[in-house]
């Protein structure tokens, strides 16, 4: 289960790009005037895009400076929430679903693969510094079980051996196509579609 | 079963593609401008006419909510809120809505902001839904160019711009208040109520929220008439819903059904059967994770709908169904359940915050066979301590599917954890060591 550590080692200094401070801006005009702090969720997310997947002391800082509002309320969000990485994790960031629904269909299995194949503890680097990976609740497509989250994507309907070869792409920096591993695009029963079939031939 | 004509989400399996032209051909944003040029009160009343209940879990009464919301506009603005924060196990409707059919949302988005008068609505989409935020913000971008959200949106002379705020995890943030926390920048904690969000919501002015199935077939309802979607279903239960079956089943799917369908039909005709045959199924948790499990005996007769559901002692909840069957270990699996719950919790109430962790840790012993035959008991009395004296529902969300367990499945835990405590054969441990760290 995720322990949520601060990292022992803080860059001094962060300040968004160019670019990030222009989505910034325009993420803080969504919200009415004076409630910038709305933004703060969407901030953090982008200077952990922009920081290697992880957010650091020196940037909740920052957006705390950003958007003119205590430095502890930055802190108090980057806390609560999981996605928010307050340590160094992969490049490559595996987060694999194990709640039961997957579990029912052998998340477990894709798990003892990533014990062997990329660490043997969660949110240990591999050998090759590239990759970590990550036991998280449920992702929202059990249909698709079992799954797991590859930084942005969802990779479905996985098995070990498939999982496998996902990893071996992605230790040679291809990043394999996500979506399901079972040919599925959508959430149909395979093979035997009941409803809506007028559609399928259109 | 429901005809094909009368599915809502005729491109819940991407046939025909999400952009705004085809969704157009399936007749999304046809008469819009004429719908809402009847008024809010006719909007509301075939709402209520229709008797459509809330798909995000609790099956409110939508037309009554947006009856809540304040008749004028006083000094503070009204919010829309759409929940997509869907994270509840067993369930991923919403998800396929958000990537399939997003002009059916911004559509229902743009009838519900006129009739509780808001000019601005946020969509909350869980963190991880990245993608399937980029194919809504995609559609909402389209229907801005085609002169459907904005200044004048859709011809009705109604100003309205839709934002999408992405959540980062959490999934007590489907829970309405802690939403509105979170979009307000805050730790995703529940508020007390009331003051109930319909007059005291997003930064302090009234907010109606929603769930993203509710709002998404509105549309449809106002166009084909609240009668015909009452027509469906049986009174109080009526129309469609999107129904997850995930699990031990053959070919795992999502469907469009009527409502008070049979489950067995369910999982027999659409999921392709129990894997090992109907006799294999062991138990079904019927509505997403935080409901109380089904033996297999009321599996074989039980309708989905809201209230045969609590008839039989559990709730339909978001018709996310699990199916177990017999080649798994059922205290194992909800001892996962227990650990999500463990994992989720906000951390705000006391009796949450502690219980869920007790019983997560207990569940893990009794899968073990480590536990003793007076925990079982000590293990329901947990969860009545639980339930009911929390903020938000997430009390009796996470008690609820252990009581269900050992409603059901007491003979099996206490058949494996048949032993007496160790202070009733060692008289000398002091009482108030736990008992389960002593040696054995």
């Amino acid at each position: 289960m995720a322990v949520k550590k601060i990292s022992k080692v803080q860059p001094e200094k962060f300040e968004f790009n160019k670019k990030n401070k222009e989505t910034a801006d325009s993420i803080i005009k969504n919200y009415p005037s004076g409630k910038q702090q709305s933004a703060v969720m969407a901030l953090l997310y982008l200077a952990q895009k922009q920081n290697d997947n992880w957010i650091p002391l020196s940037a909740m800082k920052y957006i705390a400076n950003y958007l003119d509002m205590p430095y502890i309320k930055v802190y108090e969000v980057a806390t609560f929430y999981s996605m928010y990485n307050l340590t160094p994790v992969g490049k490559y960031f595996f987060q694999v679903c194990t709640t039961t629904p997957c579990m029912l269909r052998g998340a477990y299995n894709l798990v003892d693969v990533c014990k062997r194949k990329i660490s043997i503890e969660e949110n240990r680097l591999s050998e090759d510094g590239k990759t970590s990976w990550l036991e998280v609740e449920c992702l929202g497509a059990c249909v698709n079980a079992p799954m797991l989250q590859l930084n942005e994507d969802y990779y479905e309907d996985l098995d070990p051996t498939k999982l496998e070869q996902i990893i071996d792409k992605i230790s040679n920096d291809e990043v394999p196509q996500p979506g399901s591993y079972r040919g599925r695009l959508s959430s149909e029963p395979e093979n035997t579609r009941k409803t809506l079939i007028g559609n399928k031939n259109a | 079963m429901l005809e094909d004509k009368d599915r809502i989400f005729q491109n819940l399996y991407n046939d025909f593609g999400a952009d705004l032209i085809s969704a157009k051909k399936r007749g999304d944003w046809k008469d819009t401008k004429e719908i809402c040029g009847k008024g809010r009160e006719w909007i509301i009343n075939e709402i209520k006419t229709s008797e459509l209940r809330g798909r995000g879990g609790a099956g409110f009464p939508t037309g009554l909510k947006w009856s809540f919301a304040p008749k004028e506009v006083g000094s503070r603005p009204h919010y829309l809120v759409i929940n997509a924060d869907e994270s509840e196990p067993g369930t991923c409707k919403d998800r396929d809505i958000l990537r399939f059919e997003p002009h059916k949302l911004i559509e229902g988005c743009l009838i519900a902001s006129y009739a509780v008068n808001a000019h601005k609505c946020y969509i909350y989409i869980r963190g991880e839904y990245f993608n399937e935020g980029q194919k809504l913000q995609t559609a909402i971008d389209e229907a801005y160019k085609d002169g459907l959200l904005g200044k004048n949106s859709a011809g009705t002379d109604w100003e309205l711009d839709i934002y999408i705020h992405y959540g980062a995890g959490a999934y007590i943030c489907g829970e309405e208040t802690a939403l509105l926390e979170s979009i307000e920048g805050k730790k995703g904690q529940p508020r007390l109520k009331p003051p109930f969000p319909a007059l005291i919501g997003l930064y302090g002015c009234p907010t109606i929220i929603n769930n993203v199935e509710t709002i998404s077939v509105v549309p449809t309802i106002l166009r084909r008439g609240g009668n015909w979607f009452a027509s469906l279903g049986r009174p109080k239960n009526t129309g469609s819903k999107i129904y997850c079956i995930s699990g031990n089943v053959n070919n795992p799917c999502n469907v469009e059904e009527e409502m008070g369908i049979t489950l067995k039909e369910l999982i027999e005709k659409h999921a392709g059967g129990v894997i090992g045959g109907w006799d294999n199924l062991k138990a079904v948790i019927p509505g997403g994770s935080s409901m109380p499990l089904l033996p297999k005996e009321t599996c074989e007769t039980i309708k989905m709908d809201f209230d045969a559901c609590v008839e039989n002692k559990t709730g339909l909840g978001t018709a996310g169904i699990v199916v177990i069957n017999k080649d798994q270990d059922i205290i194992k699996c909800m001892a996962r359940i227990a650990r999500f719950y463990k994992h989720e919790s906000c951390g705000q109430c006391t009796p949450c915050r502690e219980g869920s962790g007790w019983m997560w840790r207990m569940l893990e012993r009794m899968a073990k066979g480590e536990a003793t035959r007076d925990e079982v008991d000590m293990l329901l009395d947990v969860t009545k301590q639980i339930e009911g004296h929390t903020i938000c529902a997430f009390g009796e969300g996470s008690s609820w599917p252990v009581q269900g367990l050992i409603r059901n499945f007491k003979d099996e835990i206490i058949e494996r954890n048949k032993f007496d405590p160790i202070v009733k054969k060692q008289k000398d441990i002091p009482y108030l060591v736990d008992q389960h760290l002593l040696e054995k």
